[in-house]
């Protein structure tokens, strides 16, 4: 107390025994009531009285959606299934011998439960296999442009004036290309594709969709007043940028994120199918999807398990950054 | 709350315009804003300024000037002799902790992603030599208690208090530099009429307590009268008139003040019918576009011809006792009439 008064010249402890008595009328149905447990208050949900942050209270309300939940369980198996195959399946179809071409599009038996395709190799093994493909170009892609992508908005939308201007029409450029076409173009001029092409091109032309939504929350969050009040304190451009823009900006950059992990995978699977995206012998769903559409009527296996997982995966993430997007909006609650 | 005591805010002629431009990549500048044009006035330790207008006279402007948060077009605003509006980077920086603000809005005014405890305690990470790392704590739950809030609650997050408590931790972190001068932007405008009492009390009782300076602005002319010494009345971007708040409100000499203080709610029913209201024709011109001499001519009943001429200055004129902008002032009597 005393050392808050720039000169005190009674005892501390007199004055601030008058201070409580001046004010605590006036306190009484303003300050939250003393006999309440915390944890009886409104909007604090946890049990043990900690204080609820957007984080925890979107935690909570998350572990409570049904849509999350699923969506959560199926991208937990598509993530063990990406790292370790050989826990589904015992088979490895990188080995050629696996394949039996005597036995090309068997269907479904108790031996290969999705059935043998055009070379004979087993359905099932392979598409657990090309679950990695999938994951690895989806998470790489999303992370590689929300980084991006995040911090040029940031810096454009917190800037403004010139630098903001040269971003957006920079970004404006590359959002002008198809994302399909534009990757067909950069893949073909690579020649050979494979995991780290497709990544890079994917990358090159997606950023600018994460660099709009988190420009538009800077300059949102740059105009509170909560930024003007630290910079009337004197906080630098640093502590304004990391401290207080950025944590109010980014929970839609997070949600735009995840829905876009789903477009990245399916994308991943259309420029394989293309033949421009991974090639043989790596494994992916959509070069499988590519190498049984022509035999379709004859074997209609190999190319609708591969479809399968592919949309559940694509599903699965979409629905996951909707389940997000709806527990952060304050609105919804 | 006497108002004596040595001069910690001297502020003098000081202009802001905010260039009108036209055109997205060349921008042409086609005219200027003039929010605050030539305002000049002095605060001491220990008192409060009340600073009244209508919307768009140039009272928030005036505030982000004082507080370097605008630089000022031209003028200079002293702050124990030096001019903050010339200062720059540390010497900026030092000079804030003696000047904080109270925010209107006290929803948007705390950061939602902090806890109190990081808000009120932003100061000194700033200003680290204020305060050593390991006694942050400590004096955030000291000034927690000082605005009458739970230091318990050092952990809690802003939308876990109402608006009367949020606004208490808005005033918890102006205090924490120890400042001399707090800048009220309508600190009481964003409450229940409940509440605002509140706030007011407590506003009166640090300014005791600390010997604080204040500069409230308001729209609620019972609110500053309740809390100022003096009184400024700005209109469009002038102050016409400049005194003590019995002067003001009893004896206002501008027809403007005049004009405003007749608009006051009476709650009393009895005889309030029969009161004379001063009803002001128009709508106040547009600051990018003035009118010549008195600014007010456009609308006041007294003009002549010398209003458009000549414009008034602010200074003590023959039959009233304070600084008025008029050529024709008089005190008049306009609550109690």
């Amino acid at each position: 107390m005393s050392d808050i008064r720039p000169a005190g010249p009674l005892d501390p402890e007199t004055q601030q025994s008058e201070a409580l008595d001046q004010v605590a009328p006036a306190t009484v149905p303003d300050t939250a009531q003393p006999g309440v447990p915390p944890s009886a208050q409104p909007k604090t949900k946890k049990k043990d009285g900690k204080p609820a942050s957007l984080w925890t209270d979107a935690w909570y309300d998350l572990r409570r959606r049904p849509l999350f939940i699923g969506s959560a369980i199926m991208i937990f198996i598509l993530v063990v299934m990406a790292i370790f195959p050989q826990l589904f399946t015992s088979v490895n179809p990188y080995d050629a011998a696996t394949c039996q071409l005597i036995d090309a599009r068997t269907p479904p038996s108790a031996g290969h439960l999705f059935g043998q395709d055009n070379q004979g190799c087993d359905v099932f093994a392979k598409t657990i296999y090309g679950a990695r493909v999938s994951i690895m170009v989806g998470v790489t892609t999303m992370i590689v442009t929300a980084l991006f992508g995040g911090l040029l908005g940031l810096i454009a939308g917190f800037r403004s004036g010139a630098t903001d201007v040269i971003l957006s029409r920079t970004t404006e450029i590359f959002f002008a290309i198809p994302l399909i076409l534009g990757a067909l173009l950069i893949l073909v001029i690579f020649g050979r594709g494979n995991v780290w092409t497709v990544m890079l091109a994917l990358s090159v032309l997606a950023w600018p969709m994460t660099f709009r939504i988190m420009r538009a929350s800077v300059i949102t969050a740059k105009n509170q007043d909560y930024v003007m009040a630290a910079r009337a304190l004197g906080a630098g451009a640093g502590r304004i940028m990391f401290r207080h823009i950025l944590p109010n900006a980014l929970a839609p950059v997070i949600v735009i994120a995840m829905i876009n992990l789903g477009g990245f995978i399916a994308a991943e699977a259309a420029l394989s199918y293309l033949g421009v995206g991974i090639q043989s012998p790596e494994i992916s769903w959509g070069l499988m999807i590519a190498d049984a559409r022509d035999r379709f009527l004859e074997a209609w296996h190999p190319l609708i398990f591969p479809s399968i997982f592919l949309s559940i995966t694509v599903l699965a993430f979409i629905m996951l950054g909707d389940a997000v997007r709806d527990a952060l909006d304050p609105k919804l609650r | 709350m006497a108002a004596t005591g040595e001069r910690v805010l001297e502020v003098r002629d000081l202009v802001k315009h905010f260039p009108l431009t036209q055109g997205i990549v060349f921008k042409r500048q086609i005219g200027q804003i003039k929010a605050v044009d030539g305002v000049s006035f002095d605060l001491h330790r220990g008192e409060t300024l009340g600073v009244v207008g209508e919307s768009g006279c140039g009272k928030s402007t005036l505030a982000k000037v004082l507080m370097a948060l605008e630089r000022p077009t031209s003028g200079s605003v002293k702050i124990n002799g030096v001019d903050m509006a010339a200062a720059k980077g540390g010497a900026l920086k030092r000079m804030r902790r003696n000047v904080q603000m109270v925010m209107q809005d006290p929803y948007t005014s705390l950061n939602p992603r902090m806890t109190v405890g990081d808000i009120i305690g932003e100061p000194y990470e700033i200003h680290p030599d204020v305060a050593p790392r390991g006694d942050r704590r400590r004096k955030v739950q000291e000034l927690l208690e000082v605005v009458g809030l739970n230091p318990d609650h050092i952990n809690r997050y802003p939308h876990q208090f109402s608006g009367g408590q949020r606004q208490r931790i808005g005033i918890a972190r102006g205090l924490a530099l120890q400042p001399e001068i707090i800048i009220c932007d309508e600190p009481v405008s964003a409450l229940d009429v409940s509440i605002q009492a509140q706030v007011i009390n407590l506003l009166e009782r640090l300014q005791n307590e600390f010997n604080l300076a204040y500069i409230f602005i308001a729209h609620d002319l019972s609110v500053v009268r309740h809390i100022s010494d003096r009184v400024a009345v700005m209109y469009l971007g002038k102050l016409v008139e400049l005194g003590k708040d019995t002067e003001i409100y009893d004896k206002p000499a501008h027809p403007y003040t005049q004009a405003l203080l007749s608009a006051v709610p009476v709650p009393d029913p009895e005889g309030r019918e029969q009161r004379e209201r001063i009803i002001l024709q128009g709508d106040p011109p547009s600051p990018a576009n003035p009118p010549s001499g008195c600014r007010f001519r456009t609308r006041c009943w007294k003009a002549q011809e010398i209003c458009a001429k000549e414009e008034p200055l602010l200074e003590i004129r023959a039959g009233t006792a304070h600084e008025s902008a008029c050529h024709f002032a008089e005190s008049q009597d306009i609550v109690h009439a």
